[in-house]
């Protein structure tokens, strides 16, 4: 297997006056090189920390982040503009990632100045020019501000953006929950056409489970900052093992009025992530919980399949199949 | 949950070729053009459409909220129990809303008052329309707390203290506190999670069975109709350019606007490799044309289809689509035959 990146039992913790709030606990997880990897979950769960804790935005405060076989966990200044040319992101709001006082051009042309991939003006103007076409921007609005763009155009400058300096690993944060349905269809068909044509790597994280299946190999679930289930993406819709996972997918409304589902509804909401104890963070909510999975917080096995669960019950549940 | 025992043809509201102009610094936008429907008592009327497509500007027409100016009723009529509610003065209005029609805003985080405990708010609305005392109030708003899932003992506090679901919840208390005959729920649902979603939602459909309100819910997300509404209007530049039956819209959809909102939507039970969305943008309202609005977009545009608006045509009883290739008579493209089959 050809692992771009790997991360070991990171973890990202933020200091409250309650106390360390756990946003990101002990992940674990390889992404192989021209796939997408996807997670999923619910806000609050650490998925966006996650996403911007391995592109250097966030130190991490513990664990390892290996990508192309460098450790990049605590990068220098230099280091980390040299990731930069490999490593991009996708912003979730197309209206507040972009600067509303550069032009489009600008804005496109802003990694390439920072990381000196030209030769010349023209050089540098002909390379804007083709990443507009690349993303399907009309080159008629090269001189046009952000505000004049409606959300599907000002989401394909911000990818633009992160494709000028040829990346291979691209984060992206929500990059369609603020578009309408036939403009996200838009931009997630040029997603998947720009990682066949360029070999890009994604990390796909969003809140959409529709999405995330369609877009990714393999997918994580997270919740309160640890990963519940990770398996391939058709794995994980036909054999669902954990109640969380369970439940979020009944909780889908299906646009198919064919199709009669029972939907498991989930009690109360997310618990706080503030210095969680050791015992399973869903237990609260799992229907199935008993006191082993108030005793200790159940570790990421594997039960076959490559398919990893992280629940005390998951064998007694499978027998109830 | 499709619910067929409450099909009886008790009209509550009936708006009859509503037209809504704002009036801006660059021109006219046309944000409502002819729409007109019918909701039924005890039924869930789904609006489905895309943002700007004039569905929020329906929902204010009809709660009276409209800004004015810029905004303008130029014609039509909202029948309110027969009663037209165009033109009736603010203060009329103002006995209206609250009382006979409730609203959910989609941003809970927003329509809430933060320095008001959320008791007082729900008791505020049933003080507005019902003859009672203070302490009589505070006890029904506390049963109403109660109702939508919030310990009564809450009374007290104050949204920040709620999550999001949470604050969601006591707007459908309040919107819901002098049982209305009609509740709005415009994208009640958009800006929370999944999970919170499901509670919400079977929150509405429950409450709405035991005060046999109407619903019309607004919403951008077709599996929150398929499994809330028993009849959706699809939505497109200010006029229904489909309407019908869950079956008639999810099983025989005619309208091309319609099928392309089905294409653009990944979804978890069928897998495609790539996914077939509308080319182009949404039209503006500011420069619509004389012709078909869709035109631009659609796969199956000909020439004939620039010859004016397109008419409403009954395809089957009850289903309303507005494309001149729904006629059963009408020549059609290559493309549309495809796209049948």
């Amino acid at each position: 297997m050809d692992e771009i990146l790997k991360v070991e039992k990171l973890k990202k913790y933020y200091a409250t006056p309650r106390g360390l709030l756990h946003a990101v606990d002990n992940v674990d997880f390889s992404v192989e090189r021209g796939k997408t990897m996807g997670f999923v979950g619910e806000s609050g769960c650490g998925k966006s920390t996650l996403g911007s804790t391995i592109i250097g935005l966030e130190v991490p405060t513990g664990g390892k982040i290996i990508y192309d076989g460098r450790d990049i966990t605590f990068p220098t200044k230099k280091e980390l503009k040299e990731l930069r040319k490999e490593l991009q992101m996708i912003f979730q709001d197309p209206f507040s990632s972009i600067d509303p006082r550069m032009s489009i051009s600008d804005i496109i042309a802003e990694p390439l100045i920072i990381h000196r991939m030209y030769r010349s003006r023209q050089e540098r103007t002909k390379k804007v020019e083709e990443l507009m076409d690349i993303v399907g921007i009309a080159r008629r609005y090269a001189y046009s501000y952000p505000h004049e763009l409606d959300g599907g155009r000002r989401q394909r400058v911000g990818i633009a953006r992160a494709l000028a300096v040829n990346p291979k690993f691209i984060v992206c944060d929500e990059p369609v929950s603020a578009l309408d349905v036939s403009i996200q269809a838009q931009v997630l068909n040029l997603l998947q056409d720009l990682q066949r044509d360029h070999q890009l790597t994604y990390l796909f994280i969003t809140h959409d489970l529709s999405v995330v299946r369609h877009i990714s190999d393999d997918i994580c679930v997270m919740y309160l900052g640890q990963i519940v289930e990770k398996c391939s993406a058709a794995e994980l819709y036909l054999h669902t093992l954990h109640p969380y996972t369970k439940a979020l997918l009944s909780a889908i409304p299906i646009p198919d009025i064919t199709i009669k589902k029972k939907r498991i509804l989930m009690k109360g909401e997310l618990s706080s992530p503030i210095e969680p104890k050791d015992q399973c963070r869903f237990a609260a909510r799992c229907p199935y919980a008993n006191e082993e999975c108030y005793s200790s917080c159940p570790k990421l096995m594997d039960v076959g399949n490559g398919h990893m669960v992280a629940c005390h019950k998951v064998h007694s549940l499978e027998d109830n199949l | 949950m499709v619910e067929k025992n409450i099909q009886n043809n008790e009209t509550v509201l009936e708006v009859d070729d509503l037209v809504v102009h704002y009036n801006t610094e660059e021109g006219v936008a046309e944000a409502v053009n002819g729409m007109s429907f019918t909701l039924h008592k005890g039924e869930t009327l789904g609006l489905v459409g895309e943002t700007g497509a004039g569905k929020t500007s329906v929902a204010l027409a009809i709660m009276g909220l409209l800004p004015v100016p810029p905004s303008q009723i130029i014609r039509g009529s909202i029948k309110l129990n027969g009663e037209e509610l165009v033109g009736k003065k603010n203060k009329e209005m103002r006995s209206i809303r609250g009382d006979k029609i409730g609203m959910i805003f989609q941003d809970p985080m927003t329509s809430l008052n933060p320095v008001m405990s959320v008791g007082d708010q729900i008791a505020e609305v049933i003080r507005l329309h019902e003859n009672i005392s203070k302490g009589e109030a505070s006890v029904k708003a506390g049963k109403m707390l109660e109702k939508v899932g919030i310990a009564a003992d809450r009374y007290k506090e104050y949204p920040h203290q709620f999550s999001g679901g949470m604050k969601q919840r006591v707007v459908i208390a309040i919107a819901l506190a002098c049982n209305p005959n009609i509740l709005i729920a415009d994208e009640p649902t958009t800006a929370l999670d999944v999970t919170i979603q499901a509670q919400v939602l079977e929150l509405i459909n429950d409450l709405k069975k035991d005060y046999g309100t109407s619903v019309i819910l607004i919403t951008h997300d077709l599996g929150v109709v398929a499994e809330t509404c028993d009849r959706c209007a699809v939505v497109y530049a200010g006029e229904i350019v489909e309407s019908g039956s869950l079956e008639d819209i999810f099983l025989h959809a005619q309208h091309p606007y319609t099928k392309g909102l089905f294409g653009s939507i990944p979804r978890l039970d069928v897998i495609v490799e790539r996914l077939h969305p509308i080319k182009g943008l949404m039209s503006d309202p500011m420069t619509l044309p004389e012709y078909c609005s869709f035109y631009d977009r659609c796969d199956h545009a000909c020439e004939e289809c620039k010859q004016g608006e397109p008419a409403c045509m009954e395809v089957s009883p009850g289903h309303i689509v507005r494309c001149r290739l729904a006629h059963p008579e009408a020549m059609k493209p290559e493309s549309w035959e495809k796209g049948q089959a």
